[in-house]
């Protein structure tokens, strides 16, 4: 089998890229990209830290092949500050402390995003049932939904609806 | 005389002994000592013991100097995760 | 560098120290920049893989690597061959990271290869011909402690006493055989004894005594980051590692011995790090790699599988126990027995000793006997998990400690605080206590709101106490000031918790500037002097002291060059609020110079000013917690409901109570994970069943509540602040308080971990057969 060439949408940018039919695409993101801050944890879809968005769909792009994403809108954590303007997320998981070692944090950043775009005022079980797809052996989660839970009351208070 | 004791495996390794009275003024005089009382436990001195000066633990503290007021206890090297 | 010989006076206010200002690498951790074990490249970089054994014990008789060396593509194989055994290397660490002449667990490396791709280095591990004599294995540690169990090691001999046969079951149920005295090829690595008093006499005093046998299963670290290193050596025997540890110092020290180069040639960066626990303070994939890149001469890079990190790093032990304590009617306690059984893979070395030392150390006890036995069996060798050995044994003490409070109707804290070491207790593992703060956790735990809440059906409280020793240790920072006033301290401890964060708050307090104004990196080999690894909840502590004292370093040259420029003697010239200002009236009357200011003028007085400190730092003092914790069970199905957490612990003094409570959070939940669903899960193969996170599974954010927690400061008098290490500490509790939870919850004693569902639910079905009958 030959390899394939694949032009996506980025974080907004147009992006080219040759990859063999069997590569991931959290491979195609790390090792023909550069772009490391999507993390293999486990490599069958169990741990989250590799999560991206396809088309506004949460995804472990461990699971996703790099020829599949053709024609597509992906987002994956460097795309979600703005510049140097970090999404309230971010700076609320700062603020939180909600990360120690930082490994799992780009993925639980991209589901917590994905998570108050459709539910922008959710309860600390409706946080924690959609983050469960995140593992996370550092924090013990306490900090991580708290971040999560006071951004989305800061969000509703700024009157911000959409988490994007 | 320094009144020196050992834990555990070190005991095991001195014949069973975990009392020993000891002529030094510091810990690398204890080990020496030691060694030379106990063949068996030499090796295991050799390659590194915890040692617990009035309830202080140390790794490697060759010249804190001791007196035989001090509680003077060898244990295993220890390592945390 | 011996401290200095002030006694030292611990401040009861500060300034920095105790806020809580978000870290410094924090904005590279939520962007994605911040760069770990497997995101570094290298020009021409080479794919590592290893090959693997499939079988749980076997001979290799023979490896042909000749096809794999053909492949185009493949620029390298390596096999024990290419490691040599070097002079004083540890053959141990040597023979996991590469198996010489016999595999001893599924997944011990026997081969590896570096290729242009990971395609082709797949393709070449496939063409690699090994010949296995499949041998006989053993996984359970009390199989492995049978006279006749397979042996996994011809020079590791035993002498069974009649006690041991009996412990180990070899007459159980049988007619009374008996073996040659003296010893003989075994896999019991050791046997330990602590203790003190007469336990004989100790039980004859008592009015209860209650005893049991627990087991508890091997389980794994757990951290998402998966080993991974950039190796690359040169053609003149100079190298290079990026490597994700928590020691990049003993990585460099132990590689170099293990490839026979010297310390100074081998230059090792510590990337950020995905979790360790504990787990990566030693190398598997390391001395591979660069043994890889000697070979190819091209740098190598290895990451490992999730399936490879269970396979064949390092698990912590499984366990068989038994414990047994006596108490009087009045809860005073008379006497404690223990006898441990700790496997710990292939090698000697399972933390039976620290969990025999661990074990009753919250009590004080004038009878006590802890006999602990190290054994070996065909499983990966294990590595430290965070106070290794503690937690087993504490949760085997724990459920005793419970069933006594049960027993005699004494409320569960009530119980603790009547037995409690406290300064001046003779601990169970010989030395006395100093200054600690078990009493203080207890004491708070009642008090705390938890405590009080009513429980409803099927649920139930468990309370526990733990304790860790805590460890100081080699340790070399720098601190620099920059021309702008601001500085750059350099300190050689991973950062495994957020610990630079805490580094510039006692910078900062030392010197009396701003948070913002220092900056901490975690410096290469080649920058520092001898750092020992980020374990034993040691960071805070020794990498704090040294900081602090590099700090008071930096002030009194600061002090000394404004002496200079007010042409004062050094000794007219203190440091107060981050200025150098004269000492007194008499002093003269200068305005004060800020630490911007001097930095500004530095290259006039003499040049760059720095501080520093290198030190064997001790006075680590012990930390004790108390856990209180809420289950609900379900009885139909067996599944169990954590429904309150409490975690009360002592700190010392907090420098970032943040990320202290993170450590109490984490440490927490990995015990609840302990206690209720992970283990190892070996088949009659020898084979391990479920080396992923589908089937190994750990808890997730719905498993969990909020983790409650308290905050005990009783000031260690052995560091300048009072701190005290708190990682490991926290995992010691929640195994047994837990299961004590759960027991109470069930109204049935666990004695099996994990309590997952199926066992609970046959308990419940065994209680209630008991009930019918």
């Amino acid at each position: 089998m030959g390899a394939v060439h694949i032009s996506t949408t980025i974080n907004g940018d147009t992006v080219e890229y040759i990859c063999r039919p069997d590569e991931s695409l959290l491979d195609v993101l790390r090792d023909r990209l550069g772009m490391t801050g999507s993390k293999e944890g486990c490599g069958t879809g169990d741990c989250g830290a590799c999560s991206v968005t396809i088309d506004g769909r949460l995804v472990c792009s461990c699971l996703v092949l790099g020829a599949e994403a053709g024609g597509h809108e992906i987002e994956t954590i460097e795309g979600m500050a703005d510049g140097d303007k970090l999404h309230p997320l971010q700076q609320s998981f700062l603020e939180h402390a909600a990360l120690q070692c930082g490994i799992c944090t780009p993925g639980f950043l991209i589901a917590a995003r994905s998570l108050l775009e459709r539910n922008p005022d959710p309860t600390e079980t409706e946080v924690r049932y959609w983050l469960a797809g995140n593992l996370c052996r550092c924090t013990g989660y306490d900090k991580i939904v708290r971040a999560v839970m006071d951004t989305a009351k800061d969000m509703k208070k700024k009157g911000r609806r959409n988490a994007a | 005389m320094l009144t020196v004791k050992l834990g555990g495996s070190l005991a095991a390794k001195a014949g069973g002994k975990s009392e020993f009275e000891i002529e030094g003024r510091n810990v690398a005089d204890v080990l020496r000592a030691l060694g030379e009382l106990c063949p068996e436990l030499k090796p295991i001195l050799d390659k590194g013991v915890s040692v617990s000066i009035d309830g202080t633990l140390h790794r490697e503290a060759l010249y804190q100097p001791l007196t035989p007021a001090n509680e003077i206890f060898i244990l295993p090297r220890m390592a945390g995760g | 560098m011996p401290l200095d010989t002030k006694p030292n006076v611990i401040p009861t206010t500060f300034k920095t120290v105790g806020t809580r200002p978000v870290r410094p690498d924090g904005v590279d951790k939520v962007t994605g920049r911040a760069r770990f074990g497997a995101d570094m490249q290298a020009p021409g970089m080479l794919v590592g893989r290893v090959l693997r054994s499939p079988h749980a014990h076997a001979r290799i008789v023979k490896i042909d690597t000749s096809k794999a060396e053909a492949l185009p593509g493949v620029k390298a194989v390596i096999t024990s061959k290419d490691m040599p055994a070097q002079e004083g290397c540890d053959m141990d660490v040597l023979t996991n990271v590469m198996a010489r002449d016999k595999a001893l667990y599924d997944g011990h490396a026997v081969a590896a290869v570096a290729a242009v791709d990971a395609a082709v280095a797949r393709k070449a591990l496939k063409l690699i011909k090994v010949d296995y004599k499949v041998l006989p294995h053993v996984t359970d540690v009390d199989e492995a402690m049978k006279p006749d169990a397979p042996i996994l090691h011809a020079h590791i001999e035993h002498e069974y006493q009649q006690d041991l046969l009996e412990t180990a079951g070899h007459v159980k149920g049988k007619k009374e055989r008996t073996l040659p005295k003296g010893k003989r090829p075994s896999n019991i690595a050791g046997r330990y004894e602590f203790g003190h008093g007469d336990i004989k006499k100790g039980f004859a005093e008592a009015d209860v005594i209650v005893e049991h046998e627990f087991t508890t299963e091997a389980t794994h670290q757990g951290y998402i980051e998966p080993h991974a290193c950039l190796a690359s050596v040169s053609s003149d025997g100079w190298a290079e590692m990026w490597v994700c540890t928590q020691g990049h110092f003993m990585v460099r020290d132990v590689c170099a011995k293990l490839l026979g180069l010297d310390v100074s040639r081998l230059r090792v960066t510590a990337s950020e790090i995905g979790g360790g626990f504990g787990g990566k303070t030693t190398v598997f994939i390391e001395p591979v790699a660069l043994a890889l890149s000697r070979k190819a001469g091209k740098p190598v890079k290895i990451v490992m599988s999730r399936e490879e990190v269970f396979r064949a790093t390092g698990p912590t032990s499984s366990a068989s126990m038994k414990v047994k304590i006596g108490a009087k009617r009045d809860g005073t306690f008379t006497a404690a027995d223990a006898i441990l059984k700790f496997q710990g893979g292939a090698f000697p070395g399972s933390p039976v000793e620290m969990g025999a030392m661990c074990a009753f150390a919250c009590y004080d006890l004038r009878n006590v006997r802890i006999i602990g036995y190290d054994v070996v069996t065909n499983r990966p060798k294990q590595a430290a998990y965070r106070a290794p050995g503690a937690p087993m044994a504490a949760f085997a003490v724990e459920a005793c400690v419970g069933e006594l409070s049960e027993k005699l109707k004494m409320d569960a804290i009530d119980i603790r605080l009547k037995n409690a070491a406290k300064e001046g207790t003779v601990s169970s593992y010989g030395p006395t206590f100093g200054p600690v703060g078990l009493v203080e956790t207890l004491q708070a735990a009642k008090a705390h709101k938890n405590y009080k809440v009513k429980l409803g059906p099927n649920q139930g409280r468990g309370v526990a106490s733990g304790f860790w020793f805590n460890f100081g240790g080699q340790t070399c920072t720098t601190l620099n000031l920059n021309s702008d006033g601001t500085l750059g301290l350099a300190v050689g401890t991973p950062d495994i918790g957020g610990s630079r964060a805490s580094m510039c708050l006692m910078a900062a307090e030392e010197l009396g500037i701003a948070y913002d104004d220092v900056r901490t990196i975690v410096a290469d080999t080649g920058s520092l002097g001898y750092n020992d690894i980020s374990e034993g909840s040691r960071v805070t502590f020794s990498s704090g002291l040294a900081t602090i004292n590099a700090a008071r370093d930096c002030k009194k040259k600061l002090c000394q060059r404004a002496a200079m420029i007010w042409g004062i003697p050094e000794e007219a010239v203190e440091w107060k609020d981050g200025h150098a200002r004269p000492a007194g009236a008499n002093a003269g009357n200068f305005e004060p110079l800020s630490i911007k200011e001097l930095a500004a003028k530095a290259s006039g007085t003499g040049g760059p000013i720095a501080g520093h400190f290198e030190v064997n730092a001790d006075g680590a003092g012990p930390s004790f917690a108390t856990h209180v914790v809420d289950v609900e069970v379900d009885p139909e199905t067996g599944a169990m409901k954590v429904l309150r957490y409490l975690v009360v612990q002592d700190a010392g003094k907090a420098i970032h109570p943040d990320y202290v409570e993170g450590q109490f959070q984490g440490g927490a939940v990995q015990g609840i994970g302990w206690v209720l669903n992970e283990e190892y899960i070996y088949g009659a193969d020898g084979r391990l069943q479920n080396p992923g996170f589908l089937d190994y599974r750990i808890p997730v954010c719905s498993d969990v509540p909020m983790i409650d927690t308290v905050i005990v400061e009783v000031p260690n008098p052995g560091h300048p602040y009072g701190v005290r290490g708190v990682g490991e500490t926290s995992i010691v509790p929640p195994l047994a308080a837990v299961a004590n939870a759960v027991s109470a919850a069930m109204g049935v004693r666990a004695t099996t971990l994990p309590m997952s569902p199926p066992k609970v639910l046959a308990a419940l079905e065994n209680k209630m057969r008991k009930a019918a009958d």
